[in-house]
């Protein structure tokens, strides 16, 4: 650097030291909140599966005394699988709901930025390309499942109270239902469920559409889709084996399976044990975990580099 | 002190090459034209200046270089990229609100008083708003940032006359002082003529001409020449001639004024004359 350039950087670091460094977690807030803004779906979605299911519960409920009933006559291990199906199911279809949610949302998070161009104005402003990559991360890793935790927790307290209700009006056996229930621990049972496996076993996969969406020209899902496909059935041709294949849908549909035990339940019901120090320790999940940082690390450097399309 | 300087500033598209190796130097304080035809290389020096884009050679704007400290650099520059880039979706209380957020130099008090003076509504979203008030909404929020440099490209592109004299007016009147800086590249010259200090000719990837206006004012005459003074004109070695209304028009730079007159009727050439003067010898120079 010749002597002019310095003499330069010297002044305007004085000034630069005058310069207010906002805290990062104010850049992060501002971030995830620009991010509600524009991808609303993010909360309406599961809101709106929360409504639908909640009308199709209470068009239902006046089958609920009899169902006691019929629950009070069978054998006590299989009590409990009728009356907590219709929480089962709303756990169920808000996961769904957020995991459809996540995928789309990750699939344009860095692409639609470049498309509109806005990257410009984005990138005009003291925000970094790691704080913007990370907060656009932090909406499916861990703000859904945390969202899906909240909603599904309202909607299933909403669906006792009034199953409470109705049963006490027609004489039903009210203190059955939240023995046989047990709503609390269901309740910590599934943000368990939800952090662990919605959260951090499925992260690479966001981590990977993430970055296809800041690097593919156009058609995010057909290039965060077909590589996959196309190593897993090269794989099938040269080697005869799925295991890529099976690791996908490992991450995909049975991940975190070292989170807890009990096979053949769902992960809400009371007797499944949580397994929290084996889950910490397997090296899928630290794996999975630094997968996921480096798709983010190239993320990163493609929203550098990139300009619009 | 300068604010940008460049040396060798180079950058290639592919086989393309955008930046020819530029060097240039902006003091503080002056309103800079950037001016060249289309694809000269205008955009690509912005983004360099602006950090959005690698490039080879030197450069430096405010001390930092953009490519590598670009978050730290936009603490101190504005930028408005034309027109098009506010993100649609957004509504103009939430772009001020994020900006609060994340600019620790804008005032959003600035931006709501010059938002005050327009049709613009908070709660509307960008894209219910017209070309024009797009337009008025990102100055507003540049002009609010507390900047040392404002780099506006194209800034008016695609607006009306009314649009565009509003613009620099408020740019002029409401936001600039000698201890900013601005560099504008506009295709509508003749328009910012009284606003600039300096010009800058750009045209494939080099500069080819840099003047401050106030020595354009004394350097540039353009003459209608009688019939009889053409020869005599024309030993002076004007830089440019064209004809009109079978009159032959020159253009000289540095010749003396008095000399001139007695060759014809004398005029002060806009911004656009000497441009096309410019840019027209360094094409056929290239040809040759």
């Amino acid at each position: 650097m010749n002597t002019e350039s310095r003499t330069l950087r010297e002044t305007w670091g004085e000034r630069a030291a005058e310069t207010i460094t906002l805290p990062a977690i104010r850049l992060m807030y501002w971030s995830i909140r620009r991010e509600l803004w524009e991808s609303r779906s993010i909360y309406i979605a599961p809101l709106s599966a929360a409504g639908v299911f909640f009308l199709g519960f209470l068009l239902s409920i006046f089958h609920l005394p009899a169902e006691m009933r019929q629950a009070a006559g069978l054998d006590p291990m299989h009590q409990r699988e009728p009356i907590a199906m219709p929480y089962n199911i709303a756990a169920g279809l808000l996961m769904l709901t957020a995991i459809v949610v996540g995928v789309f949302y990750s699939l344009d998070a860095l692409q639609g930025e470049r498309r509109d161009r806005s990257i410009f104005f984005w990138k005009s402003l003291p925000i970094s390309d790691r704080t913007v990559v990370l907060s656009k991360a932090s909406i499916p890793i861990l703000l859904l499942p945390l969202l899906t935790f909240g909603i599904t927790f309202l909607l299933q307290l909403l669906m006792l109270l009034i199953s409470s209700a109705v049963l006490l009006i027609s004489g039903g056996d009210v203190a059955m239902l939240w023995t046989l229930l047990s709503f609390g621990r269901m309740s910590l049972l599934l943000l368990y469920h939800l952090v662990t496996v919605h959260g951090v076993s499925v992260a690479p996969i966001y981590g990977w559409l993430l970055f296809v969406s800041g690097w593919a020209p156009r058609a995010a899902f057909l290039w965060a889709v077909l590589p996959p496909l196309a190593i897993g059935t090269l794989e099938k041709i040269v080697f005869g084996t799925s295991s890529f294949a099976a690791m996908i849908a490992d991450r995909v549909g049975g991940g975190g399976r070292e989170a807890w035990t009990t096979p053949g339940t769902v992960p809400m019901d009371p007797t499944t044990h949580i397994t929290l120090g084996h889950f910490l320790i397997s090296p899928g999940v630290w794996i999975g975990l630094g997968v996921t940082a480096i798709f983010l690390i190239a993320a990163v450097r493609l929203r550098r580099n990139q300009g619009p399309m | 002190m300068p604010v940008i300087t460049a040396h060798g500033l180079r950058k290639r598209f592919g086989n393309t090459v955008a930046l020819d190796g530029i060097d240039l130097r902006i003091e503080e304080g002056r309103i800079v034209g950037l001016i060249g035809p289309n694809g000269a290389g205008k955009t690509t020096a912005l983004h360099a200046i602006m950090g959005l884009i690698p490039y080879e050679g030197e450069l430096n704007v405010l001390g930092r270089d953009p490519w590598q400290e670009r978050d730290q650099l936009v603490r101190d520059v504005s930028f408005i990229a034309d027109v098009a880039v506010l993100p649609r979706w957004i509504r103009v209380s939430q772009v001020l609100d994020y900006i609060a957020g994340v600019h620790a130099r804008f005032d959003p008090s600035k931006a709501e008083a010059f938002l005050a003076r327009t049709a613009i509504r908070r709660e509307s979203r960008v894209k219910e708003l017209s070309k024009g008030m797009i337009a008025q909404l990102h100055l507003a929020l540049a002009m609010a940032i507390d900047a040392r440099l404002l780099v506006l490209d194209e800034p008016t592109l695609g607006l009306d006359i009314l649009f565009r004299k509003q613009f620099y007016d408020s740019l002029l009147n409401d936001y600039f002082d000698g201890g900013r800086t601005i560099v504008v590249t506009t295709n509508q010259v003749d328009e910012i003529q009284d606003v600039l200090t300096d010009l800058m000719f750009i045209h494939r990837g080099r500069i080819v001409f840099e003047c401050s206006m106030e020595a354009f004012d004394a350097r540039f005459w353009e003459v209608k020449v009688h019939a009889e003074g053409t020869a005599a004109a024309r030993a002076l070695k004007p830089i440019h001639e064209r004809q009109a209304l079978g009159r032959s028009i020159l253009l000289f730079d540095g010749t003396d004024r008095e000399q001139l007159a007695k060759l014809g009727d004398v005029r002060r050439p806009s911004v656009a004359d000497v441009f096309l003067a410019v840019i027209g010898n360094d094409s056929e120079g290239a040809r040759k």
